[in-house]
């Protein structure tokens, strides 16, 4: 899931930063995860900014399947329905 | 006065009796006896505290009901037991309603209750506590098993009414935390008949979709007859086996639902749930620029520092670098002398070879061995020459002496005459006649042979006859 895979990169960021910061490691490794962390950075970014708004409803027909629908606006849905619960 | 048995009774059959005494048998009796009590009991309500509940596999339930002063024995059949809406215990106060009877095998009245109630809390109230009681002793509501929302879901789930004010205020939430996110609502009935049913399944399908990061089930506010589906078993065991973290907005800060216990997180409003699923979007992206930031800043500064440590080093080199120069042009020198040295002394020793060469040759022994080779033939001769010489020399010598030894042996003597004379008893020579007597015998050693003589006369030096025989 698109979800849990940022998380990650997130959380692999995060530590990498810490690492930097701490300074302990030999060049070679800072440079190595250091690349790693630009690159990690780079794609988060991108997938925000390529995230798009997405708003579904889960039908079920008449076979009793269920699959998706795109959900019409909200002022679609709140002419349809007076009742409130 | 006898008693009239048949004037106590008001409907009992006995046709043509005589005032006579009746003698009933025991299932006679039991039998007036039983249809009495359902005549006069056939309908009553009925308290009292349950004991002694049985519950054997027919379905029928058989059961006390007591107080404190008097008991009584119950059943309640199978179809009426199935009506129950709640779960039947020792210690219960119900009220009930039903009809007395005989159980005629035995001679035991009882009451079979056709419906029963709790006294003091609605049927509904105890069932929801026995189930609230019977699903905490399963764990379901364990903290332990309550799962952390994911920090950056991609997609949430909802289910709740698309009617209302739940899902907008939801969806309103969630776009300002986070326009980006998708959502997926999976709409259901949050009260009524089906509801129950409807939001179990909307909560598997939403798992089945796939993709789906987290979920909310809720509603907004209600009465606690409108929350009641989500106290409903099928929900609870739904929610509790989400593999997707479920948060529960079931609206009411008082009234909380099973769904709310088994939830992995409960949130007072629907508003309050969009809020703890969705990470606010500009947060992110500031983290995001701030951890870049802070990388480029840690490697730029860890490059500076490396960087200075280098130009250290490389100067320490630098300097080294000057004094092994000047090493080197000492050693230089040094071999430079030493060649020059090593040079001059073996000029000297090749000079001296060179003289010892010449007094050598000048000395060669060549001369000298010719020399000797003439020398050699010429000595050699001489050599055999003065051997020869004395070889003669000698011999003559030899001879010589053998003629003087010739001459001086006794031997020779005796060729001239003489004769050697020898005591036979002392074979000493005689040289004096004083050496020998009269008749002594003494042996002559002749040139030639030798006498045997016997002394006939000794004459002594000095007399006439001895001088005269020399």
């Amino acid at each position: 899931m698109a979800g849990v895979k940022f998380e990650q990169a997130m959380a692999r960021l995060e530590a990498i930063v810490a690492e930097l910061e701490k300074g302990d490691l030999p060049l070679d490794e800072s440079l190595r995860i250091f690349e790693e962390g630009i690159r990690l950075s780079k794609n988060c970014l991108k997938v925000l900014e390529e995230a798009e708004r997405k708003i579904e409803v889960l039908v079920q027909d008449t076979n009793g399947k269920k699959h998706l629908r795109a959900f019409s606006s909200d002022g679609d849905e709140r002419r349809d329905s007076d009742a409130d619960v | 006065m006898k008693e009239d048995v048949t004037s106590r009774t008001r409907s009992f059959p006995s046709p043509g009796d005589s005032p006579s005494r009746r003698v009933f048998t025991v299932s006679e009796l039991t039998g007036l006896v039983r249809a009495s009590l359902e005549a006069d009991f056939s309908e009553v309500w009925l308290e009292g505290e349950i004991s002694n509940l049985r519950a054997p596999g027919s379905g029928h339930l058989y059961c006390t009901l007591k107080d404190d002063s008097s008991q009584m024995r119950a059943v309640i059949f199978r179809s009426a037991a199935l009506r129950l809406r709640f779960g039947l215990e020792d210690g219960l106060h119900v009220v009930a309603r039903g009809r007395v009877t005989v159980y005629e095998p035995r001679g035991e009245y009882q009451v079979v209750l056709e419906y029963v109630e709790p006294k003091g809390r609605g049927a509904q109230q105890v069932a929801f506590e026995q189930l609230k009681t019977r699903l905490a002793a399963e764990g379901l509501f364990d903290l332990d098993r309550k799962r952390p929302l994911p920090v950056f879901p991609r997609t949430v789930g909802i289910v709740t009414s698309l009617s209302g004010a739940a899902v907008r205020d939801m969806m309103t939430v969630l776009h300002r935390r986070c326009p980006v996110l998708r959502i997926i609502i999976a709409p259901v009935s949050v009260q009524g008949e089906d509801s129950a049913e409807q939001i179990t399944s909307a909560i598997r399908s939403l798992n089945a979709v796939g993709r789906v990061d987290v979920m909310i089930v809720g509603r907004g506010g209600g009465s606690s007859e409108d929350l009641w589906s989500f106290n409903d078993e099928r929900v609870v065991r739904a929610i509790a086996a989400s593999p997707i973290p479920v948060v529960s907005a079931v609206g009411h800060e008082t009234d909380v639902t099973l769904a709310d216990f088994v939830a992995d997180l409960r949130a007072p409003t629907p508003s309050a749930a969009a809020e703890a699923v969705a990470p606010v979007l500009s947060e992110v992206v500031d983290r995001l620029g701030e951890l870049t930031a802070r990388s480029r800043l840690a490697m730029s500064r860890r490059c500076e520092a490396d960087r200075q440590q280098l130009d250290l080093i490389v100067t320490r080199i630098a300097n080294v670098r000057y004094r092994v120069l000047e090493d080197i042009q000492q050693v230089d020198g040094a071999v430079a002398h030493m060649r020059r040295a090593v040079q001059g002394l073996l000029r000297q020793r090749w000079d001296k070879a060179h003289s010892f060469k010449h007094e050598l040759i000048g000395n060669s022994p060549d001369g000298q061995v010719r020399q000797g080779l003439t020398l050699v033939p010429q000595l050699g001769s001489r050599l055999v020459q003065v051997m020869r010489y004395g070889l003669n020399r000698r011999t003559q010598s030899a001879q010589a002496c053998l003629v003087n030894l010739h001459t001086l042996s006794p031997l020779g003597i005796l060729d001239r005459g003489y004769s050697i004379l020898e005591s036979v008893s002392s074979h000493r020579v005689i040289r004096d006649a004083c050496d020998v007597v009269m008749g002594e015998e003494v042996l002559a050693r002749l040139a030639k042979g030798q006498l045997r003589c016997v002394v006939t006369n000794v004459m002594p030096d000095g007399s006439k006859a001895g001088s005269a025989s020399l």
